[in-house]
């Protein structure tokens, strides 16, 4: 059993990594969506496994949150917003999907060596998933540098958080994982539908992030 | 635990019920409302004066000890004088149609829910508790920022939303981490993540995360301190929002960012094996000083110059927290308390500046000492104290920065000392003009507020710099002694 749970607990989590990746080399605004609506649920799955593995009912509740709101509303909504905006086309990107692709797999590789020193017996086993969740939080950040669209860095950002949640279950007993979830959510729903696209809404005509540029305060 | 009522109870529930309330009263009523708010504020700090009186016991949740009862006591009187500024600054912008009811309903209720999520960070027993009020925080402000709802203000809101997102995000990969340090030699549950028992176990964790843990914390809670490189929210931040956010932002946003490194940096002090946090802190610290003081030279706007010069001083409290030992660390704290009351005095005067003149261009901006004496002079000492110059209190603090360097390592004296005389001289340069020089053409308008939390701003910082009283004396000292 001891086995099993780890080998289904990795086998998620690496999942969630390699959506992370397919997140990178989507080229359509509504493709990044299904990827990320994938990738939440895959996380939702992540994390009611560990709630049953550690014997933690908590978890379900990170776990229903995933699903609920990140792979479904959350994906929905932006989806709104992106045919509303005429925007469901392609994805603006800074660097090239190739070399976006090749810092992903450097910043993975970054992310391994940073956790490597962690050698005590107790903490090999969480050393895999550490290594997991903050490769998906670096790709996460690369997605918000790379992109120029809001919407796409929005998506960045709940990706980054995907990998915190994932390394949150992961570690044994953490207490307070559901206050941080709803905390996240809180924020990213917040910022999405209060800020950001009501107010861009009413001034602008694009969500992108180059026309807002150019204030700068200083060169006036 | 005895049945008493915690006193920690209403310092948080004090602000937490009158954002609710504020939220639902009816928007009309908005100069009424400005008034409930500085009256909650004041339920605030008188709630928080009491904790010198009564200590209470440490919770699972919520704990009180000598480092940060002196936050939250400065915490709510910043939050009581802002909250006074604030009545007569949107009274001003009701008249003038800049904001309508519907919109300061909203500023109120987060100008509370503001408040309660610092004083939370600040008491918290817990490193997750911590966290989310201080990504509350984050929302609140971001929120507030953009509620002039132009252009400018909106990207400000964005830029802040993103930089201070990624930064509690890594701050919370380093919360995992640090609980996970904790959870291999104490077990799991609560107590693992309980500021008052991981302390006394920490010489026990393995060394090599608890590096980790904190390298990911201090970058994710520098990101909120404004230390550079991660600093480029602040200015946009300060100038587009509304002035008293302005002025809490700088005066305890920014310390209660720091105060979250500074837990940490306890930690990893109590573990022998693990790295110092020293150098890399005095190392943003030196880099935010001197970027700041250089960039204050080419500032055009007047709260995006108090902004930089946020930066300027943030560096130089982490400076003198990273170089630690008791004198560096009771400057420190001395540091922190003065430039929240010097900055947010400033705030006061500029939020007035900007209304009786009608921009922020520090070009437009001239002779106020002739055509605002009361505003001109306060304005003007204010400076005079954020600049450094006797007799007031950050002459004291910085005094003691420089010679604690001095006497420890002197080749880092010299970086320090020509940052702050650069940003002295880009300070003087800039602003004297604002102060003197012949009167702008602006038609007269006289200052619609009274300037009394400027001057008892002010006013302290004077008494702080002629004489620190002893008890306070003491108590920074054993606060030094505590941080190690």
């Amino acid at each position: 059993m001891g086995n099993l749970s780890y080998d289904v607990a990795h086998l998620l989590g690496t999942s969630v990594l390699v959506l992370s990746f397919a997140l990178l080399f989507q080229r359509r605004i509504l493709g990044v969506l299904n990827i990320f609506a994938l990738q939440a649920a895959v996380l939702a799955a992540a994390a009611a496994w560990q709630g049953f593995t550690q014997d933690a009912p908590h978890l379900y509740i990170t776990a229903a949150i995933a699903l609920a709101f990140k792979a479904i509303i959350i994906p929905l909504a932006l989806r709104h917003i992106a045919f509303r905006f005429q925007i469901h086309r392609t994805v603006e990107t800074v660097l090239g999907i190739g070399l976006t692709m090749i810092a992903g797999v450097c910043l993975v590789g970054l992310a391994i060596v940073l956790v490597l020193p962690l050698t005590r017996q107790s903490m090999l086993m969480t050393r895999d998933d550490l290594a997991l969740a903050l490769s998906i939080v670096l790709i996460g950040l690369l997605m918000m540098i790379t992109r120029r669209n809001a919407l796409t860095q929005v998506v960045g950002f709940m990706s980054l958080e995907n990998g915190l949640i994932l390394a949150a279950v992961g570690v044994v007993g953490m207490p307070l994982v559901v206050e941080m979830s709803v905390a996240f959510s809180v924020m990213v729903a917040f910022i999405i539908f209060g800020i950001f696209f009501f107010h861009i809404r009413d001034r602008f005509d694009t969500l992108d992030l180059q026309s807002l540029e150019t204030f700068r305060g200083e060169r006036q | 635990m005895s049945g008493d009522l915690n006193p920690v109870y209403a310092v948080l529930g004090a602000p937490l019920v009158s954002a609710a309330l504020l939220a639902l009263a009816p928007g009309r009523h908005q100069i009424l409302a400005a008034r409930l708010n500085a009256l909650a504020s004041l339920v605030t700090l008188a709630a928080g004066a009491s904790l010198f009186f009564v200590r209470p016991a440490a919770t699972r949740l919520i704990f009180i000890d000598d480092f940060n009862i002196y936050l939250v006591v400065l915490t709510a009187f910043v939050g009581f004088t802002t909250s006074l500024f604030s009545a007569g600054y949107i009274r001003h912008e009701l008249e003038t149609g800049r904001l309508d009811p519907a919109k300061l309903r909203f500023y109120h209720a987060m100008y509370q829910a503001f408040l309660f999520t610092m004083l939370l960070a600040l008491v918290a027993n817990n490193l997750g508790v911590m966290w989310v009020a201080v990504e509350g925080a984050t929302l609140t402000t971001a929120l507030m920022i953009s509620l002039y709802r132009t252009r400018e203000s909106i990207e400000a809101a964005w830029k802040y939303f993103i930089l201070c997102g990624v930064g509690i995000a890594l701050a919370l990969f380093g919360t995992i981490l640090m609980y996970l340090s904790a959870q291999s030699v104490m077990g799991s549950g609560l107590e693992a993540m309980a500021w008052a028992s991981i302390i006394h176990q920490a010489s026990r964790f393995d060394p090599a995360i608890l590096n980790l843990a904190f390298v990911f914390l201090l970058v994710g809670y520098g990101t909120k301190v404004g230390l550079a490189p991660l600093h480029a929210w602040l200015p946009d931040a300060h100038a587009e929002g509304p002035t008293p956010i302005s002025a809490v932002l700088s005066g305890l946003l920014l310390n209660v960012a720091l105060y979250a490194v500074l837990r940490f940096k306890m930690l990893l002090a109590a573990n022998a094996a693990a790295l110092a946090p020293g150098p890399m802190m005095v190392t943003m610290g030196l880099s935010s000083l001197l970027l700041a003081a250089f960039m204050l030279y080419r500032r055009r706007d007047i709260k995006r110059l108090f902004a930089y010069s946020s930066i300027e001083h943030m560096g130089i409290i982490t400076f003198a927290f990273g170089m630690g030992g008791p004198l560096a660390n009771f400057a420190g704290l001395l540091h922190m308390t003065m430039h929240s009351l010097v900055k947010s005095g400033i705030f006061f005067a500029v939020g007035h500046i900007a209304q009786v003149k009608g921009t922020q261009r520090i070009a437009e901006i001239r002779g106020l000492t002739a055509s605002h004496p009361a505003l001109g002079w306060g304005f003007l000492i204010a400076v005079v104290a954020i600049a450094g110059l006797p007799p007031l209190g950050i002459f004291v603090s910085e005094f003691l920065v420089v010679t604690s360097t001095m006497a420890r390592v002197p080749w880092l004296a010299l970086p320090l000392v020509v940052g702050l005389l650069v940003a002295f001289g880009a300070l003087i340069l800039r602003l004297q003009g604002v102060a003197f020089g012949t009167p702008s053409p602006q038609p007269y308008k006289p200052v619609g507020a009274n300037l009394t939390p400027l001057w008892a701003h002010l006013g302290l910082v004077l008494v702080a710099g002629l004489h620190l009283p002893g008890p306070l004396v003491q108590w920074f000292q054993t606060v030094a002694r505590l941080l190690g």
